[in-house]
């Protein structure tokens, strides 16, 4: 961790306003923000633990703990209630009782016109999805035992 | 000699499955011997028929959509690489009425060229904006702007030009250009398929508020749920050679607070800080980031520029009506059978948008209800679907236009729940700084479940509490939530009794 950490810190060395660019970094390469990171960071940057705690706890992208299986982001907001996100939701949660995804609500992903929308893992989209559709990529994952 | 095809690189294309059309695509000519080359284009933002395939032939473009990638086998038997004949041919989709009867002027390019290539952007007409600024002072520039009539389209409609005009007035040896591009309205998308399907016209009209203000640095903050935009405008960034002179753009990750969109919180969040909303004054065309003058715009407020500066302020103004100038992308998105982008020039009306080119719902239920704006905007009935598209015509009538976001709902929609929803967005995402917004939303959301289960002598309280949220708040977080709140109580008070 020290290594990477070194890493991130040398490429922001020099710039202003460094500390999300800095969290973003961690994230990306180790998964979360890891309580040991924090003081190194806090060191770095000239603030105190706290400041840095404040920044990780308040956006709501940053984790202190390691995801366990797979990430699935149902998006909640307007364009997707009218969709029927909702009835997608319930049927999330009825089926994947006790399987390793653990779905969170996101609120717009940006393909309201195509609704309702998720996102799993942070990185591939899906759009339209029908529970059939969520089925086989919950099967995909292996997500179902 | 190879083919060229367009397969839309845009987020919403893959998520409809672009990508496994594309890869069937290349491995199939392969296998046929075939040379072909794929550009991954934006999307032209007809989004029921993505994944949208164009194959460039000797007369023009020839569209076939929405292309799955199990189509594939089926249109290289059609000869599509020549544009023949299948179910799924479009032909020409610049002639299909959803595209036809737009005036696209920002986003004319995007779904048409290749987003990651300067000269493709140069050769249809990118960077003569940039060319003309080049030669006018800074004041010049400044002047074009307010004569255009831009209002700001990330939702204050404030006029750009005046913000310019502050910011070059303010002397100081740092200055900033920030674009705002953290989108976090739902039903909204026309800053992604921007920043997706045309980028260096966001960068042209961000140096050209360099230009204008003397400032040589820009910021970009992309809202951290948008990477493929993130990605491909750090492409276009490292693509772009001298062409930006001076000026340098750094794009910075969001990280998943809505308020962060709002201009002095997103301002605070790139200083590394909690995205807080700041107190004004100071506002940040005098004091923004790192306390230095700022012009802090949207993504299609910079993206309207370089048009204005090129074609002149004239060409802009006289679009529109009112004192809503020029054009806006509209954005069809909810329950509709045709969700999808619709740049007009402000003065069409609701209706026209939702049944002419929307097509009525998705469900084939009548529409009941239709929140313009984002999550802070207004729901509107039936009856006030003729209101005519303009600023003033929405505030008149206590709606807002926003940032051009329509979210059609059919009739199973339960207002009262749409209300407390906004109520709990509110508390979800409010910065904290302010007790009405803070703690008056989770009473509001309190109040709600109340009424809905039955207790109708808490309406009056529902509505002090809008009161509170609407004086005591410091942004329109707070301010705002009363908009889908009291509009859902007013016009469907059937849902609350
Ligand atoms: C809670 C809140 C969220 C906002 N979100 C956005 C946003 O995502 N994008 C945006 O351009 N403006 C947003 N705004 C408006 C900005 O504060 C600001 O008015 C805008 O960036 C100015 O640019 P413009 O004049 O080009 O519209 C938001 C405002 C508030 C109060
Ligand atoms: S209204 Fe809400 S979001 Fe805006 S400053 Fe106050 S507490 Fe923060
Ligand atoms: S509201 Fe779901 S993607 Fe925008």
């Amino acid at each position: 961790m020290i290594a990477t950490l070194d890493t991130i810190f040398t490429r922001h060395r020099e710039q202003a306003g460094a500390l999300l660019p800095i969290l973003h970094d961690i994230q990306d390469a180790l998964g979360y923000v890891p309580e040991e990171a924090v003081p190194l960071i806090a060191g770095q940057l000239n603030l105190s633990r706290a400041e840095v705690h404040g920044v990780i706890s308040y956006y709501p992208h940053f984790r202190q703990t390691r995801e366990a299986g797979h990430v699935v982001h149902l998006c909640c907001a307007e364009a997707c209630q009218a969709n029927g996100s909702e009835a997608l939701a319930a049927h999330a949660a009825a089926t994947l009782q006790g399987a390793k995804v653990t779905v969170k609500p996101v609120y717009c992903l940006g393909l309201c016109a195509s609704g309702p929308a998720m996102q799993i893992d942070e990185t591939r989209l899906v759009a339209r999805v029908t529970t059939e559709k969520f089925d086989a990529l919950m099967n995909e994952l292996g997500a179902r035992a | 000699m190879s083919i060229t095809l367009y397969v839309p690189g845009d987020a919403a294309a893959r998520a409809l499955g672009a990508d496994e059309v594309a890869a069937a695509i290349e491995k199939r000519a392969q296998e046929f011997g075939i040379k072909v080359h794929v550009v991954r284009n934006g999307s032209r933002g007809l989004f029921w028929l993505e994944p949208l395939v164009e194959v460039l032939t000797s007369r023009g473009r020839v569209a076939y959509g929405s292309v799955q990638a199990a189509d594939v086998g089926s249109l290289f038997a059609a000869n599509f690489l020549e544009g023949g004949e299948h179910p799924l041919r479009l032909g020409n989709i610049e002639a299909h009425p959803y595209l036809s009867r737009q005036q696209r002027v920002t986003l004319r390019r995007v779904g048409v060229i290749d987003p990651r290539s300067l000269s493709d952007y140069l050769a249809q007409g990118g960077g003569l904006g940039l060319a003309q600024a080049r030669q006018l002072s800074p004041a010049a520039i400044v002047q074009a702007v307010t004569d255009s009539g831009l209002r700001g389209r990330g939702g204050a409609a404030f006029p750009t030009g005046i913000k310019w005009r502050t910011v070059l007035d303010t002397g100081a040896d740092e200055k900033y250009i920030v674009c705002n591009a953290d989108e976090g309205d739902s039903g909204t998308y026309s800053d992604r398929l921007l920043m997706e399907g045309d980028p260096y016209c966001l960068l042209e009209g961000m140096a050209i508020a360099g230009l204008a203000v003397g400032a040589k640095r820009g910021y970009l903050y992309v809202r951290s749920e948008y990477p493929d935009a993130i990605a491909l405008l750090n492409a276009a960034l490292d693509n772009a050679g001298d062409w930006l002179g001076d000026f340098q753009i750094e794009v910075r990750r969001a990280a998943g607070a809505y308020v962060c969109g709002e201009e002095t919180a997103l301002l605070e969040s790139i200083e590394g800080r909690r995205g807080i909303v700041r107190s004004k004054p100071p506002l940040p065309a005098i004091a923004g980031l790192f306390g230095k003058p700022t012009v802090i715009n949207n993504v299609i407020t910079f993206a309207s520029v370089p048009d204005i500066l090129a074609r002149g302020a004239a060409f802009y103004r006289d679009l529109g009506v009112g004192r809503s100038r020029g054009t806006l992308p509209f954005q069809l998105a909810g329950n509709l059978k045709f969700g999808g982008l619709v740049e007009v020039p402000f003065g069409s009306t609701l209706r026209e948008l939702l049944y002419d080119y929307g097509g009525g719902s998705r469900s084939g239920r009548p529409l009941r209800a239709v929140q313009v704006g984002g999550p802070l905007g207004a729901y509107l009935p039936e009856s006030q679907f003729d209101t005519v598209l303009d600023y003033e015509a929405f505030a008149a009538i206590g709606a807002v236009l926003g940032h051009g976001g329509i979210v059609a709902f059919d009739d199973t929609v339960d207002m009262a729940k749409q209300a407390r929803y906004a109520m709990q967005f509110c508390a979800h995402e409010s910065c904290g700084k302010c007790t009405p917004c803070r703690i008056g939303s989770t009473r509001g959301v309190e109040v709600i479940d109340r009424i809905r289960a039955g207790q109708r002598e808490q309406i009056p309280l529902l509505r002090e509490l809008c009161d509170t949220l609407t004086d005591g708040s410091l942004c329109a977080m707070g301010g705002m939530t009363p908009y889908p709140v009291l509009s859902a109580l007013n016009h469907f008070a059937e849902d609350f009794e």
